[in-house]
């Protein structure tokens, strides 16, 4: 079914003015990060940079080591944690897709019931900290991610649909264990599944803040969106109150310039805007297998 | 009519008889990492929900806390905030639920309707982008256009129409709005995927013989389309209504800067829960462990009653 072609034209106007209203913000952040700090406080913020300059670039790559080293955990934490947490999920949910599989209901269920009820954030919080003492650890970001009972229905469905039972037989057949038949003969033909699955782990950790405010207190394990996370907040107390200024001993947090937190800012969403569009059949994928029933 | 386990027993085909118990131990030995993590960090803080009903001492520990029976309730249900929370986020929940049924599957049909299929594409792309920006960076994006002294609101916008800048982050009345602008520029594009999708999979025959039968565009939308998405919207609107008691943290607390003079219209539970676990005095980490528990337990009625009544009224459309 197609529009006819006058309300083809309207959508198409009505979809320009979206796309409009999508990019302006991430271009106005652009902006301001291009302009010079001089421009900013004479003329505010503007959609175009009245006057162009890389300061704030050259200040975030020169002076302070704790972005770069936030910038590393966080690609440490995505690239350990997607690994991980990828294998995990793909060997857990494996066995769930084989038909001859004893437990499979069992292990169903449990996955499930997850789903349907949660302890809450308190007893998460001091299981985690009080039973496993995460705080303050690198680990603290990437363990309680790694699996994740939604991404687990997906991949179950992913093998249930693509991995016809033959070839398994075929590698009983041929005297292969579990684990060769899994890693040889099943992973390569379930490649886009894992892709997608890798990639909404990717940006889960990448993204992640949640993780560091209620575990990381020291500087050094900051990741990025942390950091920018207590930036802001820092700006926050300095408005209220003026005061606090002289006592942030932190200069990492006072970092001088709107155009070098914006520029902080690009700098941490750039990969993730840069990366998406390549991958973004995944992310549909990974959607609408998910929401098959069974 | 045959019994359940009958159509098991039938549905199996020959090659796929179980394996001996001996067999099943290597695959069972695939899944111990991920049993072991799902019962640490979910099973475990199932367990901790006791904690409701204990007086929290972080020293103590989960099971070395001394019990207080209904305490940690009687001190929320005394204080003003729980019927705050409640409205915030019940209210912004349900308005939630409801326009992201009607914009998402507005947009997906919009979308559909398309006739260049590249542009449509394009489109696509644009508008499911801001969804993968953490709302870290969403809140920074507010901050360029809220700033008092250089945002672009109180610089370029109020000047045109000769109105004198605002103090955005003081101001609570135009709150309710921008977090809703804000939600819907985020994950407006995202969410009508699924819907998008559904609409992909219809039969074109169905549009044809229409079409044929000279029903127009819209007849097919309404005849068509929306009975082929009963379903999916179901299904959505179930696993929404579980978290009419959650939502989304970052939205409420960081896009807001955490500002304590709009508090009255975005302290919802996540934010309550967060802020008195980051307290951490023992009669805040009650307070939110009772929170959590009615959100938890509430969470839980809602989704089985949802999926009950879907049941009843459409059994094809109930999620389990």
């Amino acid at each position: 079914m197609k529009a006819g072609k006058k309300a083809n034209i309207v959508l198409h106007i009505i979809f320009i003015l979206m796309t409009i209203a999508c990019l302006f913000p991430l271009l106005l952040v652009l902006s301001i990060s291009l302009s010079s700090s001089k421009s900013i406080m004479d003329y505010g913020y503007s959609i175009i940079p009245k006057e162009f300059s890389l300061e704030a670039y050259k200040y975030i790559l020169s002076t302070p080591i704790t972005i770069v080293r936030a910038y590393g955990v966080t690609i440490f934490n995505t690239v350990v944690g997607t690994a991980l947490s990828t294998l995990i999920i793909g060997l857990f949910s494996y066995p769930l897709s084989r038909p001859d599989f004893k437990f499979k209901s069992v292990f169903t269920y449990y996955i499930l019931i997850t789903m349907l009820f949660s302890g809450g954030t308190v007893s998460w919080y001091i299981v985690c900290s009080n039973v496993f003492h995460l705080s303050n650890t690198i680990w603290a970001m990437i363990l309680p991610y790694l699996m994740n009972a939604w991404f687990v229905i997906i991949m179950r469905t992913f093998f249930k649909t693509n991995v016809p039972y033959s070839i398994i037989e075929s590698g009983q057949l041929d005297g292969a264990n579990e684990y060769i038949i899994f890693f040889k003969l099943v992973l390569p033909i379930s490649l886009p599944g894992i892709a997608t699955i890798a990639l909404f782990q990717a940006l889960i950790y990448w993204n992640d803040w949640w993780l560091p405010i209620m575990f990381i207190v020291k500087p050094e394990l900051y990741n990025l969106q942390f950091l920018l996370q207590r930036m802001m907040q820092n700006i926050q107390q300095i408005n209220e109150n003026a005061k606090y200024m002289s006592s942030a001993s932190d200069q990492l947090m006072n970092i001088p310039s709107d155009g070098a937190r914006m520029a902080l800012c690009i700098i941490a969403m750039g990969p993730i805007l840069f990366v998406y569009p390549f991958f973004q059949k995944y992310f549909i994928q990974g959607l609408t297998v998910g929401s098959v029933k069974g | 009519m045959k019994s359940r386990k009958d159509l098991k027993r039938e549905r199996r085909t020959p090659g796929q008889k179980s394996l001996a118990i001996k067999k099943q131990l290597p695959l069972l030995s695939m899944m111990i990492p991920g049993a072991v993590l799902v019962f640490m960090f979910s099973y475990m803080p199932i367990f901790g929900i006791i904690l409701a009903f204990k007086k929290i001492n972080l020293r103590q520990g989960i099971l070395g806390s001394p019990w207080c029976g209904l305490n940690n309730f009687s001190y929320l249900f005394k204080s003003n905030d729980l019927w705050i929370m409640l409205r915030n986020t019940i209210g912004y929940n349900l308005l939630f639920i409801v326009l992201n049924v009607i914009l998402g599957v507005a947009l997906a049909i919009a979308l559909s309707l398309m006739r260049q299929k590249l542009a449509s594409k394009t489109y696509q792309t644009i508008f499911v982008m801001p969804h993968f920006l953490s709302m870290i960076i969403i809140s920074y994006i507010v901050l360029a256009f809220l700033n008092m002294e250089n945002g672009f609101v109180n610089k370029i916008i109020l000047p045109l129409f000769g109105k004198p800048a605002i103090n955005w982050y003081v101001d609570e009345k135009p709150w309710p709005f921008i977090l809703v602008f804000v939600y819907y520029w985020k994950e407006i594009g995202f969410g009508c995927i699924i819907y998008l999708a559904s609409i992909a999979g219809i039969d074109t025959q169905l549009y044809e013989a229409a079409a044929i039968d000279g029903a127009t565009v819209r007849q097919q939308i309404f005849n068509i389309t929306l009975p082929m998405l009963r379903t999916i919207i179901a299904i959505q609107v179930t696993l929404a209504i579980g978290t009419i008691l959650g939502g989304d943290f970052g939205l409420f607390y960081q896009v807001p800067m955490d500002s304590g003079a709009l508090s009255d219209v975005t302290t919802t539970i996540p934010v309550y829960v967060y802020k008195n676990i980051a307290n951490g005095g023992a009669s805040s980490l009650g307070a939110a462990s009772a929170t959590a528990f009615i959100q938890s337990v509430v969470g839980c009625i809602l989704v089985i009653a949802t999926n009950l009544a879907v049941s009843k009224i459409d059994s094809d459309s109930a999620l389990f």
